[in-house]
Parts: C-alpha cells; sequence; structure tokens
C-alpha cells in the first residue's frame, strides 16, 4: 500500500480490498457452489417444484394458485373472479395468487376492514359451498402471509367436499375418500399443522372424473 | 397428535437441539477468536486485502476499522443498487431509488434487513446474491467481532490492545458462517427452497391461466440469512413464502439457525473468561426472557386476545400460514424478535394487541435474549455492567464485574450505551407522529397505527428489520429517516463498548473477596432479569400505552 497516503485514506482502501475479497468469497464462490449441489442433487426442488402434465406445467406444488372459471372479458381487469365450484378452493389472498406481490394483507388485529371482510368471505363461502356460515373454518376466512400458500386445512377441505361432488356428478363419499387420501399430516408427527395440498387434491380429482 | 401436545413438543425439540450444540458451538468460536495460527487460506486473504494480521489493535483501531469496513460497505451496496441495470442477472429491473438504495444499503450492513423494496421485483439476483448476501455474512461477523473485542477487554490486563478486526472478521466467515451456511443451505433446497438463476418465467396452471415464477438463488441467501440473524428476505413475504421456508421441518430449522450462533456465544464468553459459570448466568437470563416471551405470544394468538377480527374468523390465522399454523408462527415471531433476525414467517401487524406488541417489547428490550450474533452478547453484558452497578449501590462499595473495576469511565460508557437506542427510537416516532403526511403512511388508523410507526423505528434502531408492515414506507422521509436510525443504532452503540473494552483491558484485576458480588448465582441471574425488564419498561412505557396497551384494552 502506498505509505504517501494519509492514514485514513488507507485504511478505507485496504476497508474495500477486504470487502472485495469476502465478496468473491460469500456473493460469488458460495452462491455457485450451492446452485453447482443443488442443481445436481435436488433438480427438482432447486427449480421450483413444478408439477408437470402431459408435458405441460400446471403449476409449483409449493405455490398456491387460483381455481376460478373463466373471465368473461379477458380484458377488464375489474372484474371479480368468479371460483370454478368444480375445484377445491384456496384460502383467500392479499396478492391474488400472483407470485409477483407476495404478501399479507397487513391489516391489524382489530381493523374494522379487516372484520367486514371476514364477515364478507363467511357469508359468500357459506352461500358458495352450501353449508350454515358457523361451520366455515378461520383458513378460509383470513388471508395468509405469504398470498401463495399452497395449502387448506383438513376442516375447509372436507367442508367442500359436497359442493365439489354436487358439480362434477361425482357421489360425497368418492370425494370424501379422496380428501382423506391426499391429507398430510403434520411433518415428522409434530412439526406445524396437518393440511392439505390444493393443487394435489384438484388433479387427483381431475384424475377421478376424466 | 393434538396441537397442544403438537405445540410443545416442537419447543421442546428446538430446546434440545440448541442445548446440544450449546458446547460444541460455543467452543469452537471460542477457539476461532483465540487461535494464534493462521489458515493458509486466510493468510492470502490478508494478502489480497493488504491487512497486518500481526498487528494488536486498540480500542480506536480496532472501531477504526470497523467503521471503515462498513462506510466502505455501504457506499458499494448503494452503488451496487444504482448501477444494476448494468450488469448481469439484472432481470430487467431499473436502478433502485436514491433514497431506497440508501436505506437498504444501511440496512444490510447494520444487520437490519430492514426492506422498504418487495424483492422479486426490484432485485436482480446479482444484487442479492454478490451484494445484499455478503452483508449478511459480514454484518453478522462484525457483530462477533465487537463481542470478542469486549471479551477481551475483560480478559486481558494492563494493556490497550483488544484484538484484530480483520482477523477476527476474516476467520469468523471463513470457518464458521460459510461452512454452516453452505450445509444448511443444501437441507434446505432438499425440502423445496429454489436455488437457481432463472429470471421472472411463467408457468401454466391448473385450469389454463399463467403464473410467473421468480427464481433465483434462494437457499443460499436464506441459509445466512437466518444464521446471521440478518432477516432480509429475497422475497417479499419472506420466510412465510413457500419458496424459502417449504415445510414445518424447514420452519423450525430455520428458527434453530436464527438463534444458534446467539445461544451458543454465552458458552464462548464462559470459555474466555475461563469460568463457565458466568456463560451458565448469561445464558439463564436469555433463556428465561425467550421462554415467556414465546410463551406470552403463543398464548395471545391461541386464544385471539382483545382481537375482533380473531373472534370473528374464529382463530388468529390472518397473515399466517396454514403449514405452520399458530404454534410455530409464535415461535418463529418471538425468537425472531428477541434476536435481530427480523425475517417473519406470518405477519406480526396482524396479530392480537398482546402477542404483537410483545414483539415491539421483545425488540425494545435491546434484542438481547439472545440477541443478533455478537450484539446480543454485547448488549447482555452491558446490562451486566449496568446490574452490578446497581448491586454496588445498594451495598455501598465499587462494583466490579470479572475482576474489573467499574469505575466513573465504565458507566459513562456503559450509560450511554443503554440511552442511545431509546433515544433515537422515540425521537423517530415522535418526529414521524408530528408530521402530517407521515401520519397518513399508516394503513391502520388509532393506537394501531401508532403502534405500526413505534415497531419501525424501534426495528431500524434495534437494527431487527422486521416490520408492522401496515405502513407505507417507501417515501424519501421514511427511508431517509429509518436509514438514519440504522446506522446510528448500530454504530453509536458499538463505539461505547469498544471504548468499555479499551478501558477494561487497561486495568490490573482486583482480587476476590468476601464482598465481591458473585455474577454466576442464580441471586445475580434474577437481578440481571429484574434491571433489564424495569429499564426497559420505564424507558419505553409512555409509548407502549399509546400503542399496544391503548389496543388492548380498547
Amino acid at each position: 500500500m502506498a505509505s504517501y497516503l494519509p492514514p485514513a485514506v488507507r485504511r478505507h482502501l485496504s476497508a474495500l480490498r477486504m470487502l472485495l475479497v469476502l465478496t468473491v468469497i460469500t456473493g460469488v464462490l458460495y452462491p455457485l457452489a450451492v446452485t453447482g449441489v443443488a442443481q445436481a442433487a435436488f433438480h427438482h426442488q432447486a427449480n421450483g417444484s413444478v408439477v408437470t402434465q402431459n408435458g405441460m406445467s400446471v403449476g409449483s406444488s409449493l405455490l398456491g394458485q387460483s381455481f376460478d372459471l373463466p373471465k368473461k372479458n379477458p380484458n377488464n381487469p375489474d372484474e371479480a373472479a368468479r371460483p370454478d365450484p368444480k375445484f377445491f378452493q384456496p384460502r383467500p389472498s392479499a396478492g391474488s395468487y400472483d407470485p409477483l406481490a407476495s404478501g399479507a394483507s397487513n391489516l391489524g388485529p382489530n381493523s374494522p376492514d379487516l372484520v367486514k371482510a371476514i364477515d364478507d368471505r363467511r357469508a359468500a363461502v357459506a352461500a358458495f359451498d352450501g353449508v350454515s356460515p358457523e361451520d366455515v373454518p378461520a383458513d378460509a376466512l383470513t388471508a395468509s402471509g405469504s398470498g401463495l400458500d399452497p395449502d387448506i386445512s383438513t376442516a375447509y377441505a372436507y367442508e367442500q367436499v359436497d359442493r365439489v361432488a354436487a358439480a362434477r356428478g361425482l357421489s360425497p363419499r368418492q370425494v370424501h375418500t379422496l380428501v382423506a387420501d391426499h391429507v398430510h399430516g403434520r411433518d415428522l408427527g409434530f412439526l406445524g399443522e396437518p393440511r392439505v395440498n390444493v393443487l394435489d387434491l384438484n388433479r387427483a380429482l381431475n384424475a377421478l372424473s376424466g | 397428535m393434538n396441537d397442544t401436545l403438537a405445540g410443545w413438543l416442537q419447543i421442546t425439540v428446538l430446546i434440545a437441539a440448541l442445548a446440544l450444540t450449546y458446547r460444541p458451538l460455543g467452543d469452537y468460536m471460542a477457539r476461532i477468536l483465540t487461535a494464534t495460527r493462521h489458515l493458509a487460506v486466510e493468510k492470502g486473504l490478508y494478502r489480497l486485502g493488504g491487512v497486518d494480521a500481526e498487528a494488536d489493535q486498540q480500542w480506536g483501531a480496532y472501531l477504526r476499522s470497523v467503521l471503515a469496513f462498513s462506510a466502505v460497505s455501504v457506499l458499494f451496496l448503494y452503488g451496487f443498487q444504482r448501477l444494476q441495470n448494468h450488469l448481469l442477472l439484472s432481470l430487467g429491473f431499473a436502478p433502485v431509488k436514491p433514497d431506497q438504495a440508501f436505506n437498504t444499503a444501511a440496512s444490510f450492513v447494520t444487520n437490519t434487513n430492514w426492506q422498504s423494496y418487495s424483492g422479486e421485483v426490484t432485485m436482480g439476483h446479482l444484487v442479492q446474491m454478490a451484494g445484499l448476501a455478503v452483508q449478511n455474512f459480514v454484518s453478522a461477523a462484525v457483530g462477533i467481532a465487537v463481542v470478542a473485542a469486549l471479551i477481551r477487554g475483560f480478559t486481558r490486563r494492563r494493556t490497550d490492545r483488544v484484538g484484530n478486526f480483520w482477523v477476527d472478521l476474516t476467520r469468523i466467515v471463513v470457518r464458521l458462517l460459510v461452512p454452516m451456511a453452505f450445509v444448511f443451505a443444501i437441507v434446505l433446497v432438499a425440502m423445496g427452497a429454489v436455488q437457481n438463476f432463472h429470471g421472472i418465467h411463467e408457468i401454466g396452471t391448473l385450469v389454463g391461466d399463467k403464473q410467473s415464477l421468480t427464481g433465483g438463488p434462494v437457499a443460499s441467501q436464506e441459509a445466512i440469512k437466518e444464521l446471521g440473524t440478518n432477516g432480509g428476505g429475497f422475497y417479499n413475504a419472506n420466510a412465510a413464502h413457500p419458496f424459502e421456508n417449504p415445510n414445518g421441518i424447514s420452519n423450525i430449522l430455520e428458527i434453530y439457525l436464527l438463534l444458534v450462533i446467539s445461544f451458543s456465544l454465552p458458552r464462548t464468553f464462559g470459555k474466555m473468561v475461563g469460568d463457565h459459570r458466568q456463560g451458565y448466568a448469561i445464558l439463564a437470563v436469555m433463556g428465561l426472557i425467550w421462554a415467556a416471551s414465546v410463551a406470552l405470544i403463543t398464548v395471545n394468538e391461541l386464544h385471539s386476545v382483545s382481537s375482533t377480527a380473531g373472534h370473528s374468523a374464529g382463530g388468529m390465522l390472518e397473515g399466517k400460514e396454514q403449514r405452520f399454523g399458530i404454534w410455530a408462527s409464535a415461535l418463529f415471531a418471538a425468537s425472531t424478535t428477541l434476536t435481530s433476525t427480523g425475517a417473519v414467517n406470518s405477519f406480526h401487524d396482524s396479530f392480537s394487541p398482546g402477542g404483537g406488541g410483545m414483539t415491539i417489547f421483545n425488540m425494545m428490550l435491546g434484542e438481547i435474549a439472545p440477541g443478533g450474533t455478537g450484539s446480543g452478547l454485547y448488549g447482555i453484558l452491558i446490562l451486566a455492567v449496568i446490574a452490578v452497578f446497581v448491586a454496588g449501590l445498594m451495598v455501598g462499595r465499587t462494583p466490579e464485574y470479572l475482576g474489573k473495576k467499574l469505575g466513573a469511565r465504565e458507566m459513562k460508557f456503559a450509560s450511554l450505551y443503554i440511552l442511545a437506542t431509546p433515544a433515537i427510537v422515540l425521537i423517530g416516532t415522535g418526529a414521524a407522529m408530528s408530521l402530517k403526511g407521515e401520519r397518513a403512511a399508516m394503513l391502520n388508523s388509532g393506537p394501531h397505527g401508532f403502534s405500526e410507526v413505534l415497531y419501525a423505528f424501534t426495528s431500524a434502531a434495534n437494527n431487527n428489520g422486521s416490520a408492522f408492515a401496515g405502513i407505507g414506507v417507501n417515501t424519501h422521509w421514511y427511508n431517509t429517516a429509518l436509514g438514519l436510525a440504522m446506522l446510528f443504532g448500530r454504530f453509536l452503540p458499538m463505539i461505547f463498548v469498544l471504548a468499555l473494552a479499551g478501558s477494561l483491558a487497561r486495568q490490573q484485576p482486583v482480587p476476590v473477596t468476601a464482598g465481591t458480588l458473585p455474577t454466576h448465582r442464580p441471586q445475580f441471574v434474577g437481578l440481571l432479569t429484574g434491571v433489564i425488564v424495569i429499564v426497559v419498561g420505564l424507558t419505553y412505557f409512555p409509548a407502549l400505552a399509546l400503542g399496544p396497551l391503548a389496543e388492548g384494552l380498547h
């Protein structure tokens, strides 16, 4: 280091060199090494756990998606989405299941807007599924943290059985069994909550009704 | 298995894992910080970096190295974001705006990781991995380096030297953080975290729509973001995003990672001062506060205490993921706000008043149970100094801690440390509330809106980085004010810590006598816990009364 520079300048130049050296290690070599191992050993997971059907991707098993009817006018962004009764429906999402808008509603625990949204959803889900309002479980009424929650509770899955069966001309018993087969217990038996992956369930449903 | 049993089991397994790591990791860190030999690769790095690895620095020189490294880091990160459109892997994103780039640079260099931007639509892959994630490593290492200097202040005698910052920094990165992060990053990928260099690309959905996925080097950043108590998410939804935190196992692993270094550092402390009981006493205080906080948040969330929305929905699930549920979300929330992490797997803004209020209180405690990597331990050691001083006043003798006298000079530094952060929090919150436009940025009205602003400044000044996100903070004012709060909240305390280290190192230890206050017994654990809660409680009570308390009583 040039010794004619003032000590403060030398110190900062030295700091910059150390930062660059550490950047090479932690910011280039480290992520590249992780990517190399990940792509070689866990190709499916490292690339987003994308599920394909007949060679076409139908979504990621880790990300929630909407199961809505086609829009009447595809060019109208304000047209309200209508859930498709033939599919199990996911939780409400603050970002409408757009992965570029992940996040939560951030409404407070006593927010009048949130209370109203919950009441509206309760009425809508009860009418849509043909159940009494008090039977709608909490996860069907609340937006998730990520806005991309791929799962619903077992209670919400069973609550939708009759409506799905009627829309598809299947017996409720058949659909009930299908849900039971898709209940994912707590991880390792005690971590997190039991759940049903909505995409997996709906794919199985498609396979069942052809 | 029912909810309660599963919830308890989850907590028990986490504690067991931390307990098993305590000794080996704590001892290993002590060896890193005291070893006399350099690894070959480290020697190469010192040569490339042009630093003298053999110099033992005075506290002032150590501090100047910390500040020089951090200043250069802020400028580098600022420039990186401003120029990202000219770089590889920019994904076509525009340069980050000046105020937001300053805020983000300050945020990552100070180990805060406050984010006024949404990762998936703002930052290119290169900025994320070679800019932001680098600071995840080095800012964590800076914290550990500073506490190492403080511990040397206690262990050394009649010297003005407290160690070599460049050596501490490099060793912590090379021998501790990189190897651990690498292993855990791979584990996270195995569970579903993504790790690639894809840009935004469309995939089909089952009903024939399109969904845009963003890839990126996520798992590599996730591992160090938790391990280094940084907390900045690759995606806007942070660790609630399934690509960052795919299932219940990754979730408990991430909680473990964000706690493990800070909970093991008391062992390092005990080892370096030559008395493991001193480490256990500090660990006990950290553990007590952590356990109480986990319990309070969990109970408030499970019973929807004072939440109209929670009662109306039949459960506090707004802002929480189904795969985690309430128990795992509360455990994460307590741990992330008691360390300086600030990553979230659920959104604290929608927590019950008591649960959300606890997350604010956790940060106000100064993040010392167990706190950020290094910063948690130096924070609690300063409070231990205060506790010893208080006890000394009661019996009327000059207080001493670990054989070092706590005279006027030492107490001045400790007091300044304690005053710095609250001053930043309360002045910042007060300023925001006195400005009409800044008040209007609150998404919620009334006491909850006030809590959002209080949370923002508490989070920034304590270098946490989590948010009651219902507040529009991407404005010139908030980006600048919170950026300054983070810088002052990080470096003012560090100045006082290093000054204290220098002043302690100079002393000749006094022998232990019958009148010396033992600092390894349950009595001291109780005293220290009491001092922490009372000092913080009295400082922040008025502000808390206007926010979460008013809301809870509403």
